[in-house]
This record gives C-alpha cells, structure tokens and sequence, in this order.
C-alpha cells in the first residue's frame, strides 16, 4: 500500500552519534533485526524467481519439442519432449469457468451483504462466506470428486442437450466425469470468499451520503446500486475478481483430484481430460526423474510469471485507488 | 407515507396521494404470494411428473416464482420496480448459492468422517496396517502437523512480525522509502503466489541447492513462507492503529525506542497481531501442495521433522483418498474432519481474541 498516510513510528528518530549511527546498542540491534526481516521478504521473492530459472534450464535445453507449443508430457524420453501447451489451455479454461460463474455471485452476496440483508445479520452472513476461505482445499476435491460430480452429470447432460449446437458444451462421449466443467465450478466455489470479502469491504465504504441522494432521487434499490454503488465500488471489485483469478489459477490439490489429468486440448467441457499446471506438477512430481523434475519446475515458472502477472495488475488497481485493502 | 398537508387543496385521501407520488405498488405479501404459487405450480408439475429431484423442484420453483413476480410486478407497478424486484431476487439467490456448496461440503465431511472417528483412529498410526482394508488410525499425522505447523510458526512468526515493525516504526525515517515501498509490494504479491510454487522454490533453493532432506522441516519453511504475508499484513495493520500518542509520551520519559516499540507499541496491538497468526496458522494447516512436495510419506510415527519421511494430515489425507479402497477413502473422510476442526478451532479462535480485544476487522 502506498497511502500518503505517515507511518505512526515516523520520525521518532533515537539518539544518534555524528556518523548518523542510533547511539544505543538495543536500537541498532532491533533496527537491524526488523530491517533484516524485510529484506529476507524481498529476498524470498527475487530468489523464487532465480532458483526456478535455474532448475528449470536443463531441462529446457534438453527439450526437443517446443516448450509453448506442444502438449506432449515426456521429459525421460531421450530426447525429452515436454510443453505446456496443454496445461495453459487447462489453466486458463478452468480459470475461466470459474470466473465466469463466481464474479456474478461472489458480487451478489457481497450486494446481499452490504445493501440487502439485515445489519444484525450482515456480519454473522460474512462469516459464513469466510468460513468457505478457512476449508483447506483438498476437502473441496474430495467434495467436489465424491459429491459434485455424481450431480454435475445431469447437469452436463442437460447442456449437451439444449445448448449442445454451442460446440463447447457439447459431449460426444457420453461420459461426464473429470471434466474442466467440474473442475471450474469447483474452483468458483473456492474463489467466491476472496471475491466477494473484498468487494463487501468497497461497497460498504460508499459513502451513505451518496447512497440516500440516490434514493431521495426516487431510485429504486438497484437502480441506486447500479448508478451510485458500482461506480464507486468499480475498481475494487474489479481488483477482488482478479485476485480470484489468481487463486484459481494456482489451485493445485482440488483439481489434481478432480481432473483425469491428461494433457490434451479439448474444447469440450463436460468431457473428462484437461490438466493445469498446479494438478501436473502435483501428479507427476513424486515418479519424476531429475530431468522431469526439472521440467516440472520449468512449467511451475510459467506459472509464477503468470499469477505474478495477474496480481500485480490487480494489486495495482487497489494502489491507485488506496482506500481499498483487502482484510485478510 | 403519511402526508402532513396536502399540497393539492381539493380532498386527495392519503392512498390516493401515495399512489400519485409513489405510483401503483404491489402488497406487502407480493413475493410471499408469488413464492407461493410458484411452489403450487411446481409440485402441480412434478405430480404430472415432468419435473423430479429435490434440486429440479428447487429449481423449476424459484424460476416459476421469478417469473410470476416480475410479471406481476411489470402489470401493476412498471419496468423500472420490475426489474428491482428481478434484482433483489438475484442478490438473494446468490446467497443461496453460495451456503448450498458450503452446507453440503460440510455435512459430507461431517456425515463420512465421523463413521471412522473412534479411539483407536485417534490414537494410532497407519504401522502394520494393510492399507487397503480398515482399521488404523491418523495419530502419526496429527504429529506431523502440529511438528511442521509449530516450526513454521516459529519461523513465520517473529519474521513477520518483524517486518511489520520495520514498515510501520521505521520507514518513515528518511533512510529508504523505496525500501520499504517494494517490501510492501512484495508482500502484496506474496499473498497471491501459489502455494505449490512456493513448494517448488523450497525444493529447487533448500533441498537441491543446500542439500537439505527432504523432511517436516522442509515442508515447514514452505508454510512459513505462505504465513509470512498473512502475518504481515494484519500486525502492520494493528501497528498502525496504536496511536502515536502513546509513542510520543513513551519517548519523552526517555524510553529507548526499541524499548518503547517491545514495552508500549507491541504489548498494545498483540490482540491484533494474535488473531493474524491464528488466521495464518488455519490458513496453513490445511495446506497439502506443498508439503507433497518437500516430504516423503510415511505410514509410522516420526518425531523428528529434521529427518526422515514424515507425514501430515494434508498428506495422510492425500494418501489415503487416492489408494481408492473403500476402508482408505473412509480415512481420508475421518482425516478430514479432524484437519476441518482443527482449522476451525484456529478460525473461531482468532474470532474470539478479535472480538475480546474490540478489533473490528476479524
């Protein structure tokens, strides 16, 4: 966060003798202990980045396929052939669906919660949607293996049927299970808190001064969301989706279990197959050989770069506008 | 509404008035009576059978009541508190959305889980016991957690805190604002980097590089590494609310600073600072990428995360549920209910401080 706020601490400055040093050994020791912390932190980050780059290049210069473009998995072939082709499509697909479906309600309930719902029970009902954040997500793929997917065949079916002239939905094997369908209403499920605890926070900051101008205009409840509550909250929830986003995208155990796990590219969403990087890298991590490892390591970075990405953008939107702060 | 004084001097009755300014509303008992019919319809329709399955008939119903309203409400009241109502109807809806999957998963967990729970489970390690049939219990996992959850404290802990101080109390001097700008990016950033590259760069960095085993203590740099943020932000966040006041009147009795951050700031915001750690510790606990990938699995008791295989409840659940028997997938459900309470515990704990202490965020 970059406030124009001080920090509280701000020029409290100790004694110092003329070489600009704190004369007391105690608050060059804790200066130095709490400085060293934050540089560990820097340091954390800048060496994920190194040490990927540099477990993941024999492998990348061993490979004879191309890395972007292929979707073959062989990194003990001699010579190895490996490329994320097919896990991007994953990654992203099943990110998509999961955007697709947990913005709209991640928005809604974070609206039911702000605007609708009763105040006494506002704050028990935001509970409730923290305690979704607070289930690890194994338990979500056992759920979503053993529960959901038994329930998401007639819903597949029912698109085949009706919508199956849309190629995507359509299921030409008659089979439904492990399919990016599953995988992505799973992930909405998981990335709804992060959505919608965020957004709640924006739209209970719009001012009341705003809100009752509206209202005393002769707006009905959702025209005044819609004209008064959206603009203002824009940017936050626009911040809160991506930061979703990023989550899904690195969500590693909950697909790895879901999925079949199989590196092809197949547009059809309710058929089983489709990977990510996260589910592939947990997969075939422990029958790896070094080479593999190494190839596994190279796809982890192109992940790293890609959540990077996708939360730095979403980190700047919440920056520039700097009274929105997520409240984990 | 009432009116006080009619504008219009000609007898308008208060309802007639209302209906001018306000236009034609619908009762009160509207969507009650809509709910209504729409039920009637749909148990009408599944008699006939064209509609079957509880989630069919919850379906069909709230589609049948959206409809009847907003027609309803488009024939008396107009397009604009149509689609108001339409509106209201989503916002609701979403909630229903979002506590059926929580509901559910909840009493999955709880209904499967509790089959296996017993003395024994809880007591015992997975040694000796055929891994396809039943029996054993998690016992050896529960170690592994709290050994590797524990360690990871000890490490993420004083680390962040430690960088909380340093963003609040010391970056306002005029040494390095860009130092402390990028940390706080950093930790923005960190927030949101996947747990399993976190386990990746543990690996690559500590085990392959430095030639550590791979091990509880392994895994457990790699949790403390994803606590680190969480901790961060919710001390920096306490720090800053402890008023400066405190730390003026501190300095002027002549209290070293390090002695006034240690003795007034801290002791101040430790309810807070508490409650992150706590929300940390549950955010972690259930953490299974990771670990996969920074120990080895066992079925025995390890009380020595330094070295040797040692497994977790994350794991144990992982191992069990992808054996796919019967007996293994019924302890993985137990294991799952136990790894759910305790994160709980840790959540509704880190409530209680917050709410004892009058912290209003968490």
């Amino acid at each position: 966060m970059s406030t124009t706020l001080e920090p509280p601490g701000a020029g409290m400055i100790e004694p110092r003798s003329i070489h600009g040093q704190a004369v007391r050994r105690g608050d060059r020791i804790f200066r130095s202990a709490s400085l060293a912390a934050g540089i560990v932190i820097l340091a954390i980050i800048v060496s994920i980045g190194i040490f990927l780059i540099w477990r993941a290049i024999p492998s990348l210069q061993a490979n004879s396929a191309n890395f972007f473009t292929s979707s073959a998995w062989f990194p003990d072939h001699t010579p190895p052939a490996f490329g994320i082709a097919a896990l991007t499509f994953g990654t992203l697909f099943t990110a998509a669906i999961a955007m697709v479906l947990a913005v709209p309600v991640g928005i809604g309930i974070a609206l039911f919660i702000a605007q609708y719902a009763d105040r006494r029970l506002a704050s028990s009902l935001g509970f409730v949607t923290d305690l979704l954040a607070a289930v690890p997500s194994i338990i979500f793929g056992m759920w979503g293996l053993s529960f959901l997917t038994p329930h998401m065949e007639g819903v597949g079916r029912w698109l085949n049927d009706y919508l199956g002239f849309i190629p995507i939905f359509r299921n030409d094997l008659n089979q439904y299970s492990k399919s990016i369908l599953i995988a992505g209403v799973v992930l909405a499920i998981m990335i709804l808190p992060t959505i919608s605890a965020l957004s709640r926070e924006v739209l209970t900051q719009v001012p009341s001064s705003t809100i009752e101008a509206s209202l005393a205009l002769g707006a009905t409840r959702w025209e005044m969301v819609r004209q008064a509550m959206f603009p203002f909250a824009r940017p936050g929830m626009i911040s809160a989706s991506m930061l979703g986003l990023g989550r899904a995208l690195g969500e590693t155990i909950a697909v790895a279990l879901i999925l079949s796990a199989s590196n092809d590219i197949n547009w059809h969403i309710s058929e089983p197959g489709g990977n990510t990087f996260a589910a592939n890298i947990a997969l075939k991590w422990n029958e790896a050989t070094p080479i593999g490892l190494s190839a596994l390591i190279a796809s982890g970075l192109v992940l790293f770069a890609i959540t990077l990405v996708v939360n730095t953008i979403a980190r700047g939107i919440i920056t520039r506008h700097a009274e929105f702060r997520e409240g984990s | 509404m009432t009116v006080g004084s009619p504008v219009n001097p000609a007898p308008v009755g208060d309802s007639d008035l209302h209906k001018l300014l306000a236009g034609q509303r619908l009762p009160r008992w509207a969507p009650l009576a809509a709910a209504g019919a729409g039920l009637g319809l749909t148990v009408l329709l599944a008699a006939v059978g064209a509609v079957n399955g509880l989630v069919g008939i919850a379906v069909v119903a709230a589609i049948l009541f959206t409809m009847i309203q907003t027609t309803w409400s488009l024939a008396v009241e107009g397009r604009r508190h149509a689609i108001d109502r339409l509106a209201t109807t989503a916002v609701y809806a979403t909630f229903v959305i979002a506590a059926a999957p929580l509901i559910s998963l909840l009493a999955t967990v709880i209904i499967k889980g509790s089959k296996v729970i017993n003395s024994t489970f809880l007591t015992h390690s997975m040694r000796n016991v055929d891994p396809q049939g039943p029996g054993g219990g998690l016992q050896h996992a529960i170690v592994g957690t709290f050994q590797q959850v524990g360690l990871a404290t000890l490490i993420g802990v004083p680390l962040g805190i430690l960088a909380a101080i340093y963003l609040v109390e010391y970056s306002g001097d005029a040494s390095s604002p860009r130092l402390a700008r990028s940390i706080e990016f950093v930790v923005d950033v960190m927030t949101g980097v996947p747990s399993i590259i976190i386990g990746l760069f543990v690996y690559s960095a500590f085990i392959l590089t430095l030639g550590l085993p791979r091990s509880g203590f392994a895994a457990a740099i790699a949790l403390a590494i994803l606590m680190i943020p969480v901790v961060v932000r919710s001390t920096e966040e306490m720090l800053r609310i402890v008023p400066r006041d405190l730390r003026e009147a501190s300095l002027a009795l002549g209290i070293p600073r390090w002695r006034t951050i240690t003795k007034v700031v801290l002791p101040t915001a430790m309810a807070g600072i508490i409650t992150g750690a706590m929300l940390a510790i549950a955010r972690i606990a259930g953490e299974t990428a990771p670990l996969l990938l920074t120990t080895f699995l066992t079925q025995s008791f390890n009380y020595n995360p330094f070295k040797g295989p040692q497994i977790a409840l994350p794991t144990f659940i992982w191992d069990q549920f992808t054996s796919g028997t019967q007996a293994s997938q019924d302890r993985a459900w137990g294991g799952a209910l136990v790894l759910i309470i305790i994160v709980m515990i840790f959540y509704a704990g880190a409530r209680v401080v917050a709410r004892f202490a009058g912290i209003k965020k968490y």
